[in-house]
């Protein structure tokens, strides 16, 4: 079954900004889903439409096929939301902000409290159940509205950058959450700008730009699409110009730093026995950068460039050749 | 972290859903409610020392001279006056800064993502407003009880005036909020519109005192029959007919309720 279902999903807002054109994205029952793209690509406002802050333009949302222009309550009902930004009564008590959520869904005053209990305790909050949510720390309003997002057990958990601005402890501690709440059957769509955040969480993706999606697949098969990888090596001696390495583009940052790209043809051992047989000693080496925003990047700018193929279209060739639905 | 039950598979029982809307609109309702007792100082005490000032002053001070008034003491006579403008002027209040409140700050979306209709909303905002006008007109009435007696004429007149004109104004409040974009729109109206009807709508005088223009004027005035439907359940005298004071109140809350609930659908102000 699907857990969304977007079909032709259009938004114009007033002032004339098309904010999408037209999408199509599946997300399957049990998925832990990343919906990627820069700053104005769309991604709020596709999460505003699901969860009705915006209103479409055209086309149709089913979630757990229930649509939202026929049965929004029940649509509604599937959903949790964590926005990007701080959406509570800052001046209400912690536990108070979940327990009337919970009554906004219906869920009665007992039950209520007994949720908000379990998932304060989940998110580490429970001590600080009394607090008003104005004194809090970053860290802690968002792990706030991660729980008010899950206090109605919602089938579908929508978060929209959950960790921006978290310290990395208590972003991998909220990575942990969110893991064990995927495996408890909860489809999780997440949109994050910490690409590694979604590299590691999950399963499927889709990154959107300017309105379009540009890429729908697996994340493996989307990984598999990166052609070159570039590597930082450190050497131990130092170095005046770039070492010649035929095959490779090499870069000299500094006295100790190469930049080497590598093609996915050819073996790293390559690298290592010509820099030896030149006398350079390797002593470390890293990615440049994060896999997936490398790809990221080069999906982005081939979209914008001029005479680019339709990113839409490109992105179905794409898919389908990888053999995936969407 | 200990592990947590597995979410349910079947769809949302959704058979139930006057009983779970039922739950939202108590949480809402609750909710305004809390935040009412939370700010006491702000919400029920301001309308008792006012209500006190009018009272020493236009009922002890000024009220000796000017005698009787539609055949009671002035005192008696201003007194459902007063209470009704501080039930107009909290219900209105509280509406209007709630929900704006709650737009400025983002946690209307608390709210809009849920499942509760915006019928619902509107009903639990509202009841909010009728529960601050009920508790001030009580403080109000209780002030009055220190200075005069309050004679009863016909109780249920009294409820239904009072209540008929809260709902008016808490959804007029919440109409207020939807298109203010920022503070200085929640007090515009109430400032330079609601605070001259209501002074006069009659609360300090019987508009048979005024010339014939400004009594004709005066008909205009929405807040004149609520102020003399109320007086009426109270002293059993007024300067309008109470049928038509009726009708007004019904047919200003039906045309505001579906004002409101229209712009909630259409998601004015609230949703891009």
């Amino acid at each position: 079954m699907q857990a969304l279902s977007i079909r032709n999903l259009s938004k114009t807002y007033k002032n004339g900004v098309v904010a999408l054109k037209g999408i199509d994205l599946d997300v399957r029952q049990g998925d832990f889903f990343a919906l990627l793209g820069p700053n104005g690509a769309g991604k709020t406002t596709t999460i505003g439409i699901i969860t009705s802050l915006v209103n479409k333009s055209g086309g149709s949302v089913k979630v757990f096929g229930y649509d939202i222009d026929h049965d929004i309550e029940a649509a509604k009902s599937c959903i949790g939301i964590v926005p990007q930004e701080i959406n509570f009564n800052q001046f209400e008590a912690v536990e108070t902000i979940l327990v009337n959520q919970a009554g906004f869904y219906g869920i009665p005053r007992a039950l209520a409290r007994e949720r908000t209990e379990t998932y304060l305790k989940q998110l580490q909050l429970w001590d600080r159940r009394r607090s008003i949510a104005r004194s809090l720390s970053g860290g802690m309003k968002r792990r706030l509205m991660i729980a008010r997002a899950l206090v109605h057990e919602p089938r579908l958990l929508i978060l929209d950058e959950p960790t921006a601005g978290v310290d990395i402890e208590i972003r991998r501690t909220m990575w942990e959450f969110l893991r064990a709440t995927n495996e408890r059957g909860v489809t999780i769509i997440l949109t994050t700008h910490y690409l590694e955040e979604a590299e590691n969480l999950c399963r499927n993706v889709a990154i959107i730009d300017k309105g379009r999606i540009i890429e729908n697949d697996s994340m493996p098969n989307v990984l598999r699409k990166l052609q070159t990888e570039t590597f930082v090596l450190n050497t131990r001696g130092t170095l005046t110009v770039p070492p010649h390495l035929p095959g490779f583009e090499v870069q000299l940052v500094d006295g100790h730093t190469l930049e080497v790209e590598v093609s996915k043809d050819r073996g790293l051992n390559d690298i290592f026995i010509r820099l030896a047989a030149q006398g350079i000693d390797v002593v470390s080496m890293r990615n440049k950068v994060n896999r997936l925003e490398e790809l990221f990047m080069r999906l982005v700018r081939g979209a914008n460039e001029p005479g680019a193929a339709p990113a839409g279209g490109a992105a179905r060739a794409g898919t389908a050749a990888a053999g995936h639905s969407r | 972290m200990s592990a947590l039950a597995p979410v349910e598979d079947a769809p949302p029982a959704i058979a139930s859903r006057a009983h779970l809307d039922w739950i939202g609109y108590r949480t809402i309702v609750l909710r305004e409610f809390g935040r009412i007792v939370r700010i006491w100082g702000q919400t029920l005490l301001p309308p008792g020392v006012t209500a006190t000032l009018y009272f020493i002053i236009f009922g002890s001070l000024i009220g000796r001279r000017i005698g009787q008034m539609g055949g009671y003491d002035y005192m008696q006579y201003i007194a459902p006056g007063l209470i009704m403008m501080s039930v107009i002027t909290n219900s209105y209040a509280n509406v209007v800064s709630s929900f704006f409140g709650a737009r400025f700050g983002k946690h209307v979306e608390e709210l809009l993502v849920s499942p509760l209709p915006n019928w619902l909303i509107v009903t639990g905002y509202m009841t909010g407003g009728i529960l601050r006008g009920l508790l001030v007109g009580a403080v109000v009435t209780a002030v009055a009880l220190n200075f005069t007696h309050l004679h009863l004429h016909h109780v249920l007149t009294i409820v239904a005036s009072v209540l008929l004109t809260s709902i008016v104004f808490s959804l007029g409040g919440f109409v207020n909020a939807v298109f203010a974009k920022n503070f200085d729109h929640i007090s515009w109206f109430p400032t330079f519109i609601l605070t001259p009807l209501t002074y006069f709508g009659g609360v300090f005088y019987s508009i048979s005192l005024l010339p014939g223009w400004a009594q004709a004027l005066s008909h205009a005035n929405p807040i004149l029959y609520m102020v003399n439907g109320f007086r009426y359940g109270f002293l059993g005298v007024s300067d309008v007919d109470i049928g038509l004071a009726f009708a007004i109140m019904i047919g200003f809350a039906v045309v505001l309720f579906a004002v409101a609930v229209g712009l909630m659908y259409k998601g004015i102000g609230i949703r891009e």
